[in-house]
């Protein structure tokens, strides 16, 4: 089990800087987030787009400013459980939480903050009838373990690079690949679209554009059997496809997902905090930082998020030591001493007398 | 006001809404859906207005005439669900006084 102080839930902007702020209160950290990289939106969705709107970056790139933050917090040596997606949260006797993630990972804080965002992302699953029925029963939206697709018949739907990428891949392990895209434009990266057009010439890949998937059907087992493909949205040219597999891959979106089920107030999408305070939720232990978070006037900043997160260290703080005396101090005056042992500060004035 | 213009947008629950969209403000028609509620906070315009998701995507209902597609938004509308030929993302299509006038139906949400 993960034993920290403060449970950080999402790897965002302002999931990183609690570290910070929580490091100089000398709390330790540990970040869950269900993407495998650090940065959140950040990194998934824009890390090559500007932000003008980060105090003292006239402009910064997204993807930057992650790799700042993560600079920032190494000192303070945050744990990191990434690509698992918190699930559920249980209240302790003694007033401490224990969070297990889909893939079963504890975690047991003094307080939990919830810095989720716009949730956690999640593939997107394209509209198809009765398509839920056979979600581990041949349709899988994202390739887990490529070796489950060995000598099978695989169909793949989507545009980008990852219905690019894994067609590539699988050309060689699956005994068919069928890519199915709704234009004959691709997005991907441009060697792999010129890749999979070798393929397709080759006839390892059969390539079916403009065309959409329409129904799935399966067999007396519950089993994935067979795809409807309509090309040119015309009914006279739909092909049905035997297939033991179909991978839908249009990306990832976020959802609020599990945690809008552990009793937190919910108003429009977001958690109702505290915002005359420490942006804590109803539940006591429990703070909801950032984006995620919702209060009359909120708006969804990273700078504000910065702001929230260091009150609700503070907050925290108090909740974790109610006896310890303590007042805030400036990075300046007190420097920052890292778990590490490394320790920055201002370099201390020279007096000299001049001769 | 003197700058808005008339914009009628069906919510996804099939109610019109005849709203005055100002010209001036450096608004976009999902900011416009978004300032007049008439879809629930976090269910359009969840990507900020970088045509990274879908969640205002519209279906133009009238001829007005519009701002050409960019390749990310013709991008998106590729992956995303639900799009018609006339569909578009809302956030692509800045509020001018070209658009008095415009019919739009919200997509539904995915």
């Amino acid at each position: 089990m993960v034993k920290t102080d403060i449970l950080i839930i999402g790897a965002g902007p302002t999931g990183l800087f609690t570290v910070f702020e929580a490091g100089l209160l000398k709390l330790k950290c540990h970040l869950i987030d269900a993407l495998p990289q650090p940065g959140g939106q950040c990194s998934e969705l824009y890390p090559k787009k500007p932000i003008y709107d980060i105090p003292g970056f006239p402009e910064v790139l997204a993807g930057d400013l992650v790799d700042n933050l993560m600079e920032q917090i190494k000192s303070f040596e945050p744990g990191f459980t990434l690509g698992e997606r918190a699930e559920t949260i249980d209240k302790q006797e003694d007033g401490s939480f224990i969070v297990t993630t889909n893939k079963g990972t504890q975690h047991h804080a003094k307080v939990v903050a919830i810095a989720g965002g716009l949730g956690s992302f999640e593939p997107r699953k394209p509209p198809i009838p009765n398509i839920a029925n056979f979600e581990d029963k041949g349709v899988a939206y994202m390739v887990k373990d490529p070796e489950v697709y060995r000598n099978k018949k695989v169909v793949i739907a989507g545009g980008g690079d990852s219905a690019l990428d894994w067609s590539i891949f699988l050309a060689d392990v699956a005994s068919e690949v069928t890519l199915v895209h709704r234009r004959n434009e691709f997005r991907g990266a441009l060697d792999s679209v010129d890749r999979v057009k070798e393929l397709k010439d080759l006839g390892k890949i059969n390539l079916i554009t403009p065309a959409e998937i329409s129904e799935v059907r399966g067999n007396d087992n519950g089993d994935l059997e067979a795809v409807l493909i309509r090309k040119n949205n015309e009914a006279s040219e739909e092909i049905l496809l035997e297939v033991d597999h179909f991978i839908p891959l249009f990306g990832l979106s976020p959802k609020l997902g599990p945690i809008a089920n552990w009793g937190l107030e919910i108003e429009k999408n977001a958690i109702k905090v505290d915002n005359t305070l420490d942006y804590q939720t109803n539940i006591p232990g429990v703070y909801a930082i950032g984006d995620v978070n919702t209060y009359p006037g909120k708006l969804k900043l990273i700078l504000c998020g910065f702001h929230e997160a260091t009150l609700m260290c503070q907050s925290a703080f108090q909740r974790i030591f109610p006896d310890k005396k303590y007042v805030m101090k400036y990075t300046t005056v007190g420097g920052v001493t890292g778990f590490d042992g490394t320790k920055k500060e201002a370099p201390k004035a020279v007096v000299k007398a001049i001769d | 006001m003197e700058e808005d213009v008339k914009i009628t947008i069906i919510d996804r629950e099939g109610v019109a809404h005849e709203v005055d969209a100002p010209t001036d403000m450096n608004m976009n028609l999902m900011e416009i859906v978004r300032s007049y509620e008439l879809a629930p906070e976090g269910t359009v315009g969840i990507c900020g207005g970088m045509a990274m998701c879908a969640s205002c995507q519209c279906y133009v209902l009238s001829d007005t005439p519009l701002t050409e597609m960019q390749d990310d938004e013709e991008a998106m509308l590729a992956e995303a669900f639900h799009v018609e030929d006339n569909s578009r993302l809302g956030c692509q299509i800045p509020i001018t006084k070209d658009l008095e006038g415009l019919k739009v139906q919200l997509a539904p949400e995915e």
